[in-house]
């Protein structure tokens, strides 16, 4: 589904990224976790072109969107994304956040986007809230609502960029529960995390990135339980 | 004393307002032209000022995702707005007006026109930087939500960042316009009768400073209170969003 090619990515002098190669199939859960400054969220955020990548390619169901020719707006309607600090449309309801896009990319009439934003209201636990604003709600309804806008444009992979990290802690596990009902719902997911509690549960394959590239990946049991590379082992034992 | 000052007054009075209908023909009319001044200057001010706001703001923030013509075309209207914006506040109003009606207009003697318009350039370039500086205190993270959902960068300026901005920047726009209302009065260079035209008319007619210019001071006065009351009421209803 999606495709890296040697990906590089700078911001001026500073090499972020440094060849980075990945496949990701169908209905995977990948989770990406490793140090700051590890170029983690910098990949992610290459995936729907929030950066744009300095060299290499990211073919996207067959079309390769670093092209010129790929009208980016079209590709980013498959691609959701939910952000650290949220970003909901602190001017608009929580049901016109979700309804905004669908109704002006018209891929949904008013009716339909109304009837769409009900039923994810429903799925993430806050049909009461519709009505509300953004500054009403605590900081863990705002993420279940960014990830409910998300879902409107009925996407086809879901790109978590640290999705909890801006959390208080309690309310850390309505999140991670939402994206771990999500996941059985078989949706592909790219998250970028630190809950290792979440990667070793949901994760169908953790992805380590050091140092601009991924220096080792494995399905979570094993890569928990039997890391190689030194640099991972060195950070497991300081998160664990 | 106190009868003298009441029979000096309302001979002022009479003068001013009441003989040969003088509230009407010069402080009413001219009431109405400040205010047809105003209104046309505030919409092509707005007008202007939005646009360039954009432009200058996707200038900065977006040239580097523009290649090729795109990149071209927004490069050189970055470039006109920023002669726009030097020119229209290195130069005095006045100066701008005479120029207007004198030289721009030429024959035409549409006084109005050439007052609106030219005001309302003068008062673009002024939005534009009060615009711009409200589109830089969204977050950038605003922006990147728009976009990720797949909306193209006007939509996403249009529908998410400039109602935001709009909203944080509202007390500076009521600050614009309190100063084109009071800045209109200089269309008497060229003039136009508006309200101070219509008080300078009567002066010279009786004679009496007083009575004329204390009234349209008092006048000005409390169309900026007005003013000022209006743009509070809206400020209140725009921050609904804000409500805890």
């Amino acid at each position: 589904m999606i495709d890296v090619k040697n990906l590089y990515k700078s911001f001026g002098d500073h090499e972020v990224l440094k060849g980075v190669n990945e496949h990701i199939d169908k209905g995977e859960k990948v989770v990406i976790i490793g140090p700051s400054g590890s170029g983690k969220s910098t990949f992610l955020r290459c995936l729907n072109l929030l950066e744009e990548p300095t060299s290499g390619s990211i073919i996207f169901e067959g079309q390769n969107i670093t092209s010129r020719e790929t009208d980016i707006n079209i590709v980013r309607r498959k691609m959701g994304m939910v952000f650290q600090q949220f970003n909901l449309f602190p001017h608009l309801t929580v049901k016109e956040n979700i309804k905004l896009a669908p109704i002006k990319l018209k891929t949904m009439t008013e009716p339909e986007a109304e009837k769409r934003a009900v039923q994810l209201l429903e799925r993430v636990g806050l049909p009461d809230k519709a009505d509300s604003y953004p500054v009403q709600l605590s900081g863990g309804q705002q993420q279940r609502i960014a990830i409910a806008r998300a879902l409107a444009m009925n996407p086809d992979v879901m790109l978590f960029d640290e999705p909890t990290s801006a959390l208080d802690p309690e309310m850390v596990g309505e999140v991670l529960e939402l994206m771990k009902e999500l996941a059985e719902d078989g949706m592909t997911m790219v998250v970028v995390t630190h809950e290792m509690g979440f990667a070793r549960e949901v994760a169908t394959r953790v992805l380590f990135m050091d140092g601009g590239n991924i220096v080792e990946q494995n399905e979570p049991k094993t890569f928990f339980a039997n890391p190689q590379h030194p640099r991972l082992k060195d950070f497991l034992s300081k998160v664990l | 004393m106190m009868s003298e000052f009441l029979e000096w007054f309302s001979a002022q009075f009479y003068q001013t307002f009441i003989f040969e209908d003088r509230w009407y023909i010069y402080f009413a009319k001219g009431l109405g032209t400040t205010f047809k001044i105003t209104i046309g200057a505030l919409l092509i001010g707005v007008v202007i000022g939005v646009f360039i706001a954009v432009v200058r703001s996707a200038y900065d923030s977006q040239r580097v995702r523009w290649h090729g013509v795109g990149g071209i075309v927004l490069g050189l209207a970055n470039l006109v707005c920023k002669l726009y914006l030097t020119v229209i506040r290195g130069t005095p109003s006045t100066v701008q007006l005479l120029i207007m009606y004198f030289i721009i207009f030429g024959s035409s003697q549409n006084m109005l026109a050439a007052a609106i318009i030219s005001f309302g350039i003068n008062s673009g370039a002024y939005v534009a930087e009060i615009v711009r500086s409200g589109i830089m205190s969204i977050p950038k993270g605003q922006m990147e939500a728009g976009r990720s959902l797949g909306l193209n960068y006007a939509s996403t300026m249009r529908f998410i960042i400039i109602p935001q901005a709009i909203k944080n920047i509202l007390p500076a726009l009521g600050n614009e316009l309190i100063t084109l209302v009071k800045e209109t009065s200089i269309c008497t260079v060229i003039g136009l009768m508006d309200l101070t035209k219509g008080a300078m008319i009567v002066q010279s007619r009786t004679y009496a400073p007083w009575m004329p210019y204390l009234s349209i001071a008092l006048i000005y006065l409390v169309i900026v209170l007005i003013l000022t009351k209006l743009l509070g009421i809206l400020e209140g209803r725009l921050r609904a969003s804000d409500r805890r």
